[in-house]
């Protein structure tokens, strides 16, 4: 009797067995992932607009994995040259709660892959789709707007603030202004 | 005999990994010999004195003790002769341990001096490749390439070790020692090949996935041979010369591998994947994990994660006419 009770407890550790999943392989079938938001809430007629999301935006900031890889390909494909670590410099910041074209992971994979006015490069083409909903993950993070356990912990080099696991959570409010710095001048 | 015969045969199967361009055994270069000359003392020593103790220790259980009457009564010229023997058998300890320890750091010494040779290099560890950059005092003389260093036969090449991610460790069995590569921190290292050939390179400390597919070459070649070599490398890449290749090229570059390879004399211009300008001059591509033929190159485009699982290079979107002339023409770029 103590020696089922004892096994069956040893048996309870075999839950912890089980790691989150990493997908290396993406779909090469699917060029891109059509996602459907709605930049506002105002639209014709009665209603609010209709939005269609896959889901697909959860796996990936919810996945550690997807998020650290994000963080790599943020300083490869130089987003730090005009964002800096998230902090913003002639593009917008990153980490705070303004989002002028939305800050739900589709909004940033699509701003990522159309480009938007005034400097944000279209990188369609140029960055994999399962690389531009990595980097849309890990910007999500800059905020902490993912789950704690799963915001990265460190990063390599030096940083004037804490890694964004121990950031406080954050919130996205929509619309925002665009620096001075990055407008166009007059 | 007949049950010791088929065991002794399958414990001398490892032997056949003495041999071969990748062992400590098959030295090539002082400070390998160096190590493989300590490994030998130490092996003749440690067995010496396994062997003696082995003896003893049976001829003291196959001696019979009479039953003594009364434990505690000693004789003193037994008493004399143990301490005799227990001193001899420590002060030997002693000697064997100290002289051991002195073989060691005289053959660190030797192994960790470089006095710098004609030719430095910077090796950086990343995850899962080396790149390799061959120095010059003239900045236009200065090249990159990845996971292949070719070298002059008989001098002796500083190597300065540096790493872009994690801790990896730079291993040439045959030439050399290991050394780790750290971040935010230069290591450096000595290599010198005493006779032509292809040595090989593997990283030797754990760091991620893919660390099994981080290997390097070392081809240790003539003085004539290596200065050929380097100034090819130096120079551009060949540029198309027929239409499936100039098709290849213009995929390439309007293709997402622009944003990390490097192909000198194109606009590719990434600096975060292995330098493409000569790959198909290169033995092995993904870090000594695939010969460098067309299929093989073909085949790595298309399902890069089939064969080294994790690897930082996406898969990307590509038409099924467009993987012959791309592959083609990586495989042209000698």
């Amino acid at each position: 009797m103590r020696w089922l009770l004892i096994l069956s407890l040893a048996a309870f550790s075999l839950a912890a067995c089980e790691r989150e999943d990493r997908e290396y392989r993406s779909n090469p079938v699917t060029a891109e992932t059509n996602e459907k938001i709605a930049l506002s809430p105002l639209s014709a007629g009665p209603g609010s607009p209709s939005e269609q999301r896959s889901g697909l935006g959860q796996q990936y900031e919810e996945n550690a994995y997807h998020i650290s890889q994000g963080q790599r390909l943020y300083t490869w494909f130089n987003c730090n040259g005009c964002h800096a670590n998230g902090g913003g410099d002639s593009g917008p910041a990153l980490m705070d709660d303004r989002w002028i074209y939305g800050g739900q992971i589709e909004n940033i994979v699509q701003t990522i892959r159309e480009g938007r006015p005034n400097g944000m490069p279209s990188f369609r083409g140029k960055i994999p789709d399962d690389q531009i909903w990595q980097i849309a993950a890990y910007i999500r993070s800059m905020g902490r707007n993912v789950p704690k356990p799963a915001a990265p912990s460190r990063r390599d080099d030096m940083s004037s603030v804490p890694a964004e696991q121990r950031r406080p959570p954050g919130e996205v409010i929509d619309g925002g202004q665009i620096p001075p710095s990055a407008q166009m001048p007059q | 005999m007949r049950r010791v015969g088929p065991f002794a045969l399958f414990a001398a199967l490892p032997l056949g990994g003495c041999q071969g361009w990748q062992s400590a055994l098959d030295a090539h270069g002082p400070s390998a010999r160096s190590l493989a000359d300590m490994f030998w003392i130490f092996v003749a020593v440690l067995a010496t004195v396994w062997v003696l103790t082995m003896i003893t220790l049976l001829l003291a259980l196959r001696r019979r003790r009479p039953a003594d009457t009364d434990p505690l009564a000693t004789d003193p010229q037994t008493e004399r002769r143990m301490t005799i023997t227990i001193s001899v058998a420590i002060g030997l300890t002693l000697v064997t341990v100290v002289s051991l320890t002195g073989l060691s750091y005289a053959a660190q010494k030797v192994l960790f001096a470089h006095k710098g040779g004609a030719l430095t290099l910077l090796v950086t560890g990343q995850q899962w490749w080396w790149e390799v950059t061959y120095e010059d005092p003239q900045p236009n003389r200065v090249f990159t390439t990845a996971n292949e260093i070719h070298i002059p036969v008989g001098e002796p090449v500083l190597i300065k070790l540096e790493s872009s991610d994690v801790i990896h460790s730079f291993w040439v069995p045959s030439l050399t020692g290991k050394m780790d590569a750290i971040t935010g921190r230069q290591n450096l290292i000595q290599i010198q090949a005493d006779r032509p050939g292809v040595y090989r390179g593997q990283c030797a400390e754990y760091c991620g996935l893919q660390h099994a597919h981080m290997g390097l070459l070392v081809i240790a070649e003539s003085k004539e041979d290596f200065e050929r070599w380097r100034e090819h490398q130096i120079s551009s890449a060949i540029p198309p010369n027929d239409d499936e290749r100039q098709r290849g090229m213009e995929i390439l570059l309007s293709k997402p591998c622009v944003m990390c390879h490097q192909i000198r004399g194109t606009d590719a211009g990434g600096k975060v994947a292995p330098d493409l300008t000569h790959v198909g001059s290169r033995r092995y591509i993904g870090a000594g994990t695939l010969e460098t033929t067309r299929g093989n190159i073909a085949a790595w485009i298309v399902d890069p994660h089939g064969i080294k699982p994790g690897v930082n290079m996406p898969t990307i979107q590509l038409e099924p006419d467009e993987v012959q002339p791309l592959a083609t023409y990586l495989e042209g770029l000698k």
